[in-house]
């Protein structure tokens, strides 16, 4: 199969961006330093291409009773058109087939914007799903792209670039709220921890967007920044974080899990319901290295009582200046704890932390936990 | 296309070797190596007076994207490394051949020298990557 392009990539090309594979994309991982890319959403502003992202439109008066079946959150908790829910979708075991975001539109109108990699299962087990719910026709948009523009400058620069009529609707817009306009869809909305927005445009209508960001000196960034400040920003990333094989329980993200009302049946409810009342054995925390080295996915956490745990996701935290990682421990293990992380056959010292490490420019760990 | 210094010899797994002329040898990752790593965060180096055979495991590059082994180029026994890159492993990426010197090595046989790449033979090698 030939690596897919986005609308975006004469313009990485264009920047320097050095290009690898991702899930079948030819994708920018860098575009000279992935650290000054970092910094630069956390101190200014960056835009991302993720048009790789699979965008689904499903219309007809029936898209809120399939979503509340087949999603983990509730729709329902959205009232107000142009508002987002962030939300797993769960296996019949509860395990977790991709993350999501979905946005009321309208009554006839729901967006969901879901992860490339996972795409042709996605939409499989989306499909398989549709057959026992009337009223609803789902419509993919391959021919949309997408752009993240995020940092504490990204509202500010994005909006000089917009009709007034535009920049006043954006100035007023809350936090995972969108609207449409101009034949832009825009959503505050990101995976940096960063403010900022995420908008989806038609394809042929990008380059134009990317090089007029470039104008206000809003930085290119690749997808390698992007796993550092999801990371730091403590947001799980789906085939790390969590797969198939791991309930939202023990992967930090039991509060994506609508609970309430009772009488609601999603896939996979009475799963995590069975594993919740026998007692959850791990959980999901923050891991700092205090010792020297790089955690890594998949490196073997040890405790002082001979419990262990896995790191899920782990790198180089560029803010912190020091490596942190997200892991799967036993459910006793408490903040503050200590442990050794097995490090390419080395036991190095780290120390149990909450997550997220850095929101909005600023480390939470240093004044807090150490 | 990255630098590759003349006077340098080379190995397949991306280290150079300057050779001095008292058998003592300076040992680093190519240009090519440092770009394909991205950005260095922390760079283990090995211990001074061990001996090393050619081909062992004796340092590791951890970029921000990945860890990766850097193996003697030639045997010796380690007389110095370069302390600045605990505190600054971005002088491997800004200066792989110059600040950015790893280790250095007194080598038991001058002759091993031969064996090893010369500029032109390692850029055969990049451009089949």
């Amino acid at each position: 199969m030939t690596a897919k392009q986005t609308p975006l990539y004469q313009q990485h090309i264009d920047a320097g961006a050095k290009i690898v594979d991702f899930s079948g994309w030819q994708m920018p991982i860098h575009y000279g330093s992935q650290l000054e890319e970092h910094h630069a959403v956390r101190q200014s502003a960056g835009v991302f291409d993720v048009s790789h992202m699979n965008v689904v439109d499903l219309h007809g008066s029936g898209g809120k009773a399939f979503l509340r079946y087949l999603l983990a959150n509730d729709v329902d908790k959205l009232k107000t058109p142009g508002k987002a829910l962030y939300s797993c979708m769960l296996t019949d075991d509860g395990g977790v087939i991709d993350d999501l975001i979905v946005y009321y539109m309208n009554e006839d109108w729901y967006r969901i914007i879901l992860n490339a990699g996972t795409h042709d299962k996605d939409m499989k087990w989306i499909n398989s799903q549709l057959p026992d719910f009337p009223d609803i026709s789902l419509n993919e948009r391959p021919e949309l792209a997408m752009l993240a523009i995020q940092g504490p400058q990204a509202i500010e620069k994005f909006s000089s670039l917009l009709s007034d009529e535009n920049a006043g609707r954006l100035a007023e817009l809350a936090v995972f709220q969108a609207y449409e306009i101009d034949g832009m869809f825009i959503g505050r909305t990101g995976y940096t921890g960063e403010d900022g927005v995420e908008v989806i445009l038609p394809g042929d209508k990008a380059a134009e967007l990317w090089k007029q960001l470039m104008t206000v000196a809003v930085k290119p960034i690749g997808l390698g920044a992007r796993d550092t400040l999801r990371l730091e920003a403590g947001m799980a990333l789906y085939g790390l974080d969590m797969d198939e094989t791991t309930s939202p329980l023990v992967s930090g993200l039991g509060w994506t899990v609508a609970w309430q009302p009772e009488e609601r049946d999603f896939i996979g409810r009475a799963a995590l319901q069975t594993a919740k009342q026998n007692g959850l054995e791990q959980r999901m925390v923050g891991l700092l290295l205090t010792g020297r080295g790089v955690l890594r996915s998949h490196q073997q956490v040890q405790f002082t009582d001979g419990s262990s745990g896995e790191i899920t996701s782990g790198s180089y935290s560029p803010t912190l200046a020091r490596s942190i990682a997200l892991a799967r421990v036993p459910a006793s293990v408490k903040i503050g704890d200590s442990c050794e992380v097995d490090i390419r056959g080395r036991m190095i010292s780290a120390v149990v932390v909450k997550y997220p490490f850095v929101r909005n420019g600023k480390s939470l760990i240093e004044t807090e936990q150490t | 296309m990255s630098n590759v210094p003349q006077e340098l010899k080379y190995t397949k797994s991306h280290e150079w070797v300057l050779a001095g002329d008292d058998g003592q040898v300076t040992i680093g990752i190519t240009d090519h190596a440092q770009e394909l790593l991205g950005d260095m965060v922390f760079i283990e180096l090995p211990e001074i007076d061990k001996e090393l055979a050619a081909g062992d495991e004796c340092s590791v590059v951890e970029s921000v994207k990945a860890a990766s082994d850097v193996y003697a180029p030639i045997a010796g026994t380690v007389i110095a490394v370069n302390e600045n890159l605990a505190d600054t492993p971005e002088l491997i990426n800004e200066d792989p051949y110059g600040e950015g010197w790893m280790f250095r090595l007194q080598i038991a046989d001058v002759n091993e020298l031969d064996g090893l790449m010369d500029a032109e033979a390692y850029e055969a090698i990049e451009a089949e990557e």
